[in-house]
């Protein structure tokens, strides 16, 4: 493996790849991140990011209850978001936990939705602690189960500790199992990592270990997706992308639940790593509640007044 | 895919402007005599006509001062001063939106500034010095600090509102009255400000306003019957004032130029640096005093941080000031445009390499697009003269002596940055700058409590703080 010719797999060179990172400073990265915030989205654009931030929903249900038929309901929205309404769009992802994964993906294809993927999240989300076996072992049932993409948590306690080269390793393992049948999505669970500059690190190390998507947080800690965060990470991407030429996604996941947020994420990428990354190829949202209030944004401005969320269905 | 943002305009409705206005003098509203439009330079649309004040008007304004301040004013218990200020404040707050609009139609500033940044901070000043009015005694100027008397002050375009906050509310906790004459192209929410006085029902003559051109402010400076000229604007005006007080027993306080440098080293935080240069020298069209408009690069970051900074520079949204998403506006007057012009040219006539990002400008109104100018020098006179505009001139250094000795090369000193991540150098870095206002890692922040003011050809005096309250008062050893 090469990992972009950034760091030949020693503990040194990893080091040597971190230690170039330029700080972050965090009363300056807020700030960019509050002047963002003030962006004034109306009208047409309005509807254009509604459009958009729909199709980077991974819709996602990770609850300790979670029962076949509330994963095959969650599918159904997931295809088709309004049934009322033809011209939404289908989300970008179905995510689920890794022992609903052929549920979601049997149930998906009999209701037409084949081109809905499904993700799973892994390696003993979301704390992160199990053995490197099962955390293989868990992917690897994923992908079997016909996960397409792979959302796996990093051992934070390692990346606190300063074991770097053992996130990496850990990365560079999963990324194997994932070959060219998953996409990996790397969380970081931001909340845990706490400073700018951590996620910064983090960022990098993931992307150079072979990450396709980076990510912000599980959704069972906070803060998570914050905005600041997100703008780190997406600077992150677009020097990486400078240093490689590839693109690499970023995935926000954890308290997004209005469309108002949603689209001050947008905004975010748009003036951060501008509109090649405006795509669900490259920006998800993780979110469950978020799809609603998207909808109910989409109607208003269909019809010209807030409806009742009974005018939305339920998860 | 491409996320082009609506126009998002704010609303002017919430505004009414007269067709004319006159002068506010002893509480009331009077009629001018001479008139001279006020337009928005983003339109060119005349906004209103407003009254050009000559010696009789001029010398009623100061009657009315002096009579407010010994009759009502300097008798008043500084608890009940500072009741007037806080209500002027909380009108302030009230009004916010109307005096934000009325900013951006005169000035050409963007309603994201003049919302976020002019008119908060204009009433956190009144707030900040209605908590001294009663308790000067604890100024550290002695038992029994008294006021100077009437003040007569001067203020700029650029951040109109808010330097009359600047002046105005230190003036009044201290127990003074004043004579303001705001500047001739920005004059509308001075005049706004003179209907909160009403509003606050603050007696008559403790403010007035009068509005006209260099003539009038003139006619202030040299009036007999101010104790005090507090003046910001440019170095130019600011000598001949000091040449006109100095047989007088006037105190006087200026702010005047700049041209700060801000000093990037190669362990900065890039991309909030970035943020912070483009902060520095592109908040309010670049017509900032304590603009960062001299770039300072460690060599070896140079070219990463300058590809950056391109780049964003790319995402500057320039256009009409009422959008909520415009970054930068209108330059305030034609007059203003062609120094900006002119000195642009002479950077490349001097052999700097100049570039902008690709913007459409309006074709109505003065614009002028983000520039910035590598390859300069101390030689060029785009690294010596204030231009005024978003005009950046990029240096280099090697070492950080040499930082500090390009930095102080310069008449000015009224504010510098340093971004570093190093604690230690930021505290060496500050401590060689000459300049009154230090920021490290950041711009441009300015807050009530803190003091505000120049080195050398960039004034006299502070604004702000403990020790811009001392400008208005007579303590031990004051006379």
């Amino acid at each position: 493996m090469n990992f972009y010719g950034l760091v030949d797999g020693s503990e040194a060179s990893l080091k040597s790849y971190l230690n170039q990172l330029s700080g972050v400073d965090q009363v300056g990265a807020e700030a960019r991140a509050a002047m963002l915030a003030t962006r004034s989205i109306k009208t047409s654009s309005k509807r254009w990011a509604i459009d958009t931030a729909i199709t980077m929903v991974d819709l996602t249900t990770l609850e300790g209850a979670d029962t076949p038929g509330k994963v095959k309901a969650l599918c159904t929205k997931a295809v088709r978001p309004d049934p009322t309404d033809t011209t939404v769009p289908s989300v970008g992802a179905v995510c689920v936990y890794n022992d609903m994964v052929s549920v979601a993906r049997t149930h998906l294809d009999l209701i037409g939705g084949q081109h809905v993927p499904v993700a799973a999240v892994s390696t003993a989300f979301p704390s992160g602690r199990a053995s490197m076996a099962v955390k293989i072992q868990d992917t690897q049932d994923a992908i079997d189960a016909g996960a397409a993409e792979i959302d796996m948590v990093i051992d934070r306690g390692a990346f606190l500790a300063g074991h770097y080269i053992e996130v990496f390793n850990e990365i560079v393992q999963i990324k194997q199992v994932c070959g060219d049948k998953a996409h990996l999505k790397v969380i970081f669970e931001t909340g845990e990592l706490v400073t700018y500059d951590n996620v910064r690190k983090a960022s990098f190390l993931a992307m150079a270990a072979g990450a396709d998507f980076i990510k912000t947080s599980t959704g069972k800690v906070a803060p998570a997706a914050t905005p600041p965060v997100v703008l780190v990470m997406l600077e992150a991407v677009r020097d990486f992308y400078e240093m490689t030429n590839t693109r690499i996604g970023v995935k926000p996941a954890g308290g997004i639940r209005t469309t108002k947020d949603a689209i001050k994420q947008l905004v975010l990428v748009n003036e951060t790593v501008g509109p090649d990354w405006l795509n669900p190829k490259l920006f998800r949202i993780g979110a469950s509640a978020l799809l609603n209030d998207l909808l109910m944004q989409r109607m208003k401005l269909d019809e010209g007044y807030y409806s009742s969320p009974q005018y939305v269905t339920m998860d | 895919m491409s996320f082009e943002y609506a126009p998002a305009p704010e609303s002017r409705a919430v505004v009414s402007i007269k067709p004319k206005y006159g002068h506010f003098i002893g509480g009331k509203f009077v009629a001018g005599s001479k008139h001279f439009p006020t337009i928005n330079p983003a339109t060119e649309e005349v906004l209103s006509q407003i009254a050009l004040a000559g010696k009789a008007e001029v010398d009623a304004a100061v009657k009315a001062a002096r009579k407010a301040y010994t009759t009502t004013w300097s008798k008043m218990s500084g608890k009940e001063r500072g009741k007037y200020l806080y209500r002027i404040a909380r009108i302030m707050q009230e009004r916010a939106r109307e005096f934000a609009v009325l900013e951006t139609l005169d000035n050409g500033k963007p309603i994201r500034e003049s919302r976020d940044t002019d008119i908060p901070l204009a009433a956190a000043h009144f707030f900040y010095h209605a908590g001294w009015a009663d308790k000067l005694e604890y100024a550290g100027l002695g038992t029994s600090p008294k006021p100077l008397g009437v003040a007569g002050q001067i203020i700029p375009w650029n951040f109109p509102l808010l330097m009359l906050a600047w002046k105005v509310a230190p003036a009044l906790a201290a127990g003074n009255t004043v004579v303001l004459k705001p500047a001739e192209s920005t004059p509308l929410t001075a005049l706004l400000f003179a209907e909160v006085c009403q509003q606050a029902e603050l007696p008559a003559g403790v403010v007035n306003i009068v509005t006209g051109d260099g003539s009038t402010g003139a006619l202030i400076v040299n009036h007999p019957g101010i104790d005090k000229i507090a003046f910001t604007g440019s170095t130019e005006v600011g000598k001949i004032i000091a040449r006109a007080v100095a047989p007088t027993k006037k105190s006087v306080t200026l702010e005047l130029g700049g041209k700060a440098a801000n000093i990037v080293f190669d362990d900065a935080p890039i991309d909030e640096t970035v943020e912070g240069i483009v902060n520095g020298i592109f908040f309010n069209q670049g017509h900032v005093c304590c603009a960062g408009s001299r770039l300072l690069l460690q060599e070896n970051v140079a070219e990463e941080v300058l590809h950056k900074l391109k780049n964003r520079m790319e995402k500057i949204r320039v256009g009409d000031p009422m959008d909520k998403n415009t970054d930068v506006g209108a330059i305030n007057s034609k007059e203003q445009l062609v120094k900006i012009t002119e000195l642009a040219a002479a950077g490349d006539a001097e052999g700097a390499e100049r570039w902008s990002p690709a913007c459409t400008l309006p074709v109505k109104g003065f614009w002028f697009a983000p520039t910035i100018f590598t390859g300069v020098t101390q030689a060029h006179r785009i690294a010596r003269e204030e231009i005024f505009g978003p005009v950046l001139s990029v240096l280099t250094f090697r070492t950080p002596q040499e930082a500090i000795e390009k930095a102080n090369n310069t008449p000015f000193g009224l504010s510098a940055g340093v971004w570093s991540e190093k604690g230690s150098r930021i505290l060496w870095a500050s401590q060689q700058l000459r300049a009154g206002v230090i920021w490290a890692n950041t711009f441009n922040k300015f807050d009530p409590t803190s003091p505000f003011g120049g080195y050398k050809e960039s004034g006299w005096g502070r604004e702000g703080g403990r020790h811009g309250l001392s400008a208005y008062l007579k303590g031990v050893g004051h006379e």
